[in-house]
């Protein structure tokens, strides 16, 4: 009998000959099945738009070629980056800093991390076989889909952050990815954070890259919420304006548990953002918001999936896109109800404004429920800045590009305002505020 | 000054204003009243410059200078201000972001300085304690969840800080009951100045009781039919418009 050999992209059969070649250089262990990783995603390959998940964003055209795993920086190279460094620079917080997807430990507080919290490199992790790794992937869901499982697959560093229990942390930790160089690479990073019962901790996150570079960062971030602990995430998306940039954050809440997570995008040529949620305990709560803004022929995707599993689970998610230029949003959202998660009350709404003749949005809202109470809804909304609100504005004396400036500001602030940690809520809106000003 | 030469101006092929013309002197309150539908508050948006509306004919001088010409912006600037007959929520607008951005946009546009935050609190505070306006209204998104009278105060309270030349009232009296009218009116008359003209729109006498003006001047089928002094608003409320509509049309 003939074998049947799947039709593969280049950039699929290069994916497949940099696994076999880089493999063995990266630590491996029991709970990291790379080979089971990377076997899943040869079976579907990088999505094209037939499949229903990547509908509005092909990744098999997005990925032309495999690009080559990256090196670790030396030294200088890391502390010259490091240097001009822009993400949520001006903020206290205890820093890990991978440059090109490595930790550089000499550019890290390794040294000062706060009471309650441990760092350990994923690296260092790994090859002791440390006994959170069996907390990697906290939702099932993520297992299934061919971006998480390229990061298992070619997974290269990142770090393992644990929380104790009851420590409320006020300092911030902040996971800062800076790429350098000048050739098109690839990074995969994977950090995951455990919060033990009743513990607090902010986190921001920060992606930054030269432009102009079709580098391919994947990072992803799983964090367990133990009973009645919070867990508050900041991410800043400024990769290059050519980047290709994917990532996911898992995370699985238990009773009485709380996520605050905020998601910026301002940069790359391409970026999917999936966050996936799992309801394990009851009475859990979740705020997911997103505030994107485009311009040129980028696309941002924010792909989000709540699972209830539990009774009383509370999600509130606020996801607002402005589209610039010829460029394109996309937000697919589901909530799950399971049959047992009565009581939830889940709202998810998706608003864009489009400020231009050849911008577009795809909303895909979708909820799946089984439990019959519940108070779930959804929204999705997409118009042009109100020629009224700017008539106001512009007959008190503001310029039309002031006014609309304000009005895009206003629009977008509301996702941002979410932020509990007020240093990092004003550095978005700064980010949000350079945006506006380099459009003139 | 403002002089309105016989203005024409029509929306979607519908004519709404037919060669209208009206002078309001320095330091002068003018009223304009007229039934609903006689191009009043299409007046007023074509002077602070509204999009949707096609001039045809005309101009409006201000202290001889055309401001069709201008942008609403730079109408803004040169002294025009429009109270609102409705004004607009602006949810996520903080008030005192918006009150800086225009008071500052304006002296900007006019080549003044910046005003420093302290004087701009102290300028915003002395006002609103004038209007009854309380602090917490200035804490919130502009005009959003406002009631009707505070959002009126509002667009008075905005036009104490602008200081501007030449003062439209759309409407100002709707919505109001009698104590913020009493307040609403009193902002105004504080106003009241010798470089400073107004034009006041309104449907009712009522209005022209707090704010006495010094002409009245009927409008109908997009143009004055009818000038006087302050006793033709006191006619009108006993005679009504009947006389006026069938005279124009």
């Amino acid at each position: 009998m003939a074998e049947i050999t799947p039709l593969r992209s280049p950039a699929e059969t290069g994916l497949a000959k940099l696994f076999e070649a880089t493999k063995m250089r990266y630590p491996t262990g029991v709970s990291i099945a790379r080979e089971e990783a990377f076997r899943y995603f040869e079976a579907v390959g990088l999505p094209t738009r037939r499949v229903e998940a990547f509908k509005y964003t092909d990744l098999s055209s997005a990925f032309r070629d495999a690009a080559h795993p990256a090196e670790v920086p030396s030294a200088e190279l890391a502390a010259a980056v490091v240097a001009g460094a822009q993400g949520f620079a001006g903020i206290e917080a205890v820093r890990l800093t991978f440059v090109n997807g490595h930790l550089i430990a000499d550019q890290s507080d390794l040294g000062r991390i706060p009471a309650g919290v441990t760092v350990t490199p994923l690296t260092q992790a790994l090859s002791e076989g440390h006994a959170l790794l069996d907390q990697l992937t906290p939702v099932r869901q993520a297992s299934e889909n061919p971006i998480y499982q390229l990061n298992t697959a070619f997974l290269a560093d990142g770090a393992l952050i644990a929380v104790k229990a009851g420590a409320k942390v006020e300092t911030p930790l902040h996971l800062r990815f800076i790429a350098t160089v000048s050739e098109a690479f690839s990074t995969a990073t994977r950090a995951l954070v455990v919060l033990g019962e009743g513990a607090e901790v902010t986190v921001l996150e920060s992606h930054e890259g030269p432009d102009g570079v079709a580098y391919q960062p994947n990072d992803a971030l799983d964090v367990t919420v133990a009973d009645n602990a919070a867990f508050r995430h900041v991410r800043l998306n400024a990769e290059g304006r050519e980047a290709v940039a994917l990532s996911t954050l898992s995370a699985k809440l238990g009773a009485q548990a709380s996520i605050e997570t905020v998601n910026l995008v301002v940069g790359a040529v391409l970026s999917r953002h999936q966050v996936y949620l799992n309801f394990a305990g009851a009475d859990a709560k979740a705020i997911v918001n997103g505030a994107s803004m485009l311009n040129g022929s980028q696309l941002a995707d924010t792909t989000f999936l709540a699972d209830h599993a539990a009774t009383g689970g509370v999600s509130r998610e606020l996801f607002k896109t402005v589209v610039d230029g010829a460029a394109t949003g996309v937000f697919q959202g589901k909530i799950i109800v399971q049959q047992a998660a009565q009581q939830t009350d889940g709202k998810m709404m998706s608003a864009c404004l489009i400020l231009s003749d050849d911008g577009q949005m795809m909303n895909k809202p979708e909820l799946e429920i089984f439990a019959d109470d519940v108070a779930c809804g959804h929204g999705a909304t997409c118009g042009a800045l109100d020629d009224d609100l700017l008539f106001y504005l512009m007959a008190r004396g503001l310029p039309k590009a002031q006014a609309e400036s304000l009005l895009v500001q206003a629009f977008l602030g509301e996702a941002v305002e979410a932020v509990s940690h007020e240093a990092a809520r004003e550095a978005l809106v700064a980010e949000i505020e350079r945006w506006l000003a380099a459009r003139g | 000054m403002i002089e309105i030469k016989n203005l024409v101006v029509q929306i979607e092929d519908n004519r709404i204003l037919n060669g209208l013309s009206l002078t309001v002197n320095d330091g002068e309150v003018a009223a304009i009243m007229g039934p609903n539908g006689s191009g009043k508050s299409t007046l007023s948006y074509v002077i602070a410059g509204k999009e949707d509306y096609e001039v045809l004919d005309g101009e409006i001088l201000l202290d001889g200078e055309n401001i069709l010409e201008m942008s609403p912006d730079e109408r803004a600037a040169a002294g025009v201000f429009l109270a609102f007959q409705y004004p607009l929520e602006i949810p996520g607008v903080g008030t005192m972001t918006f009150l800086k951005a225009t008071l500052n946009a304006q002296r900007k546009a006019r080549g003044e300085g910046e005003l420093s935050t302290p004087d701009f609190i102290r300028k915003v505070n002395a006002a609103a304690d004038k209007l009854e306006i309380n602090k917490d209204m200035l804490k919130r998104a502009l005009n959003v969840g406002f009631s009707g009278g505070e959002k009126k105060r509002m667009e008075i309270l905005q036009m104490a800080l602008l200081e501007p030349k030449f003062c439209v009232l759309d409407e100002t009296d709707s919505g109001l009951d009698i104590d913020a009218l009493r307040i609403v009116s009193e902002g105004v008359n504080a106003l009241r100045a010798q470089g400073r003209s107004f034009l006041v729109i309104t449907h009712y006498q009522r209005l022209l009781n707090h704010i006495v003006p010094d002409t009245v001047h009927v409008m109908s089928q997009g143009r004055i039919v009818k000038s006087g002094g302050k006793e033709l608003a006191l006619e009108l409320e006993a005679s009504g418009y009947a006389e006026y509509r069938t005279e124009a049309a």
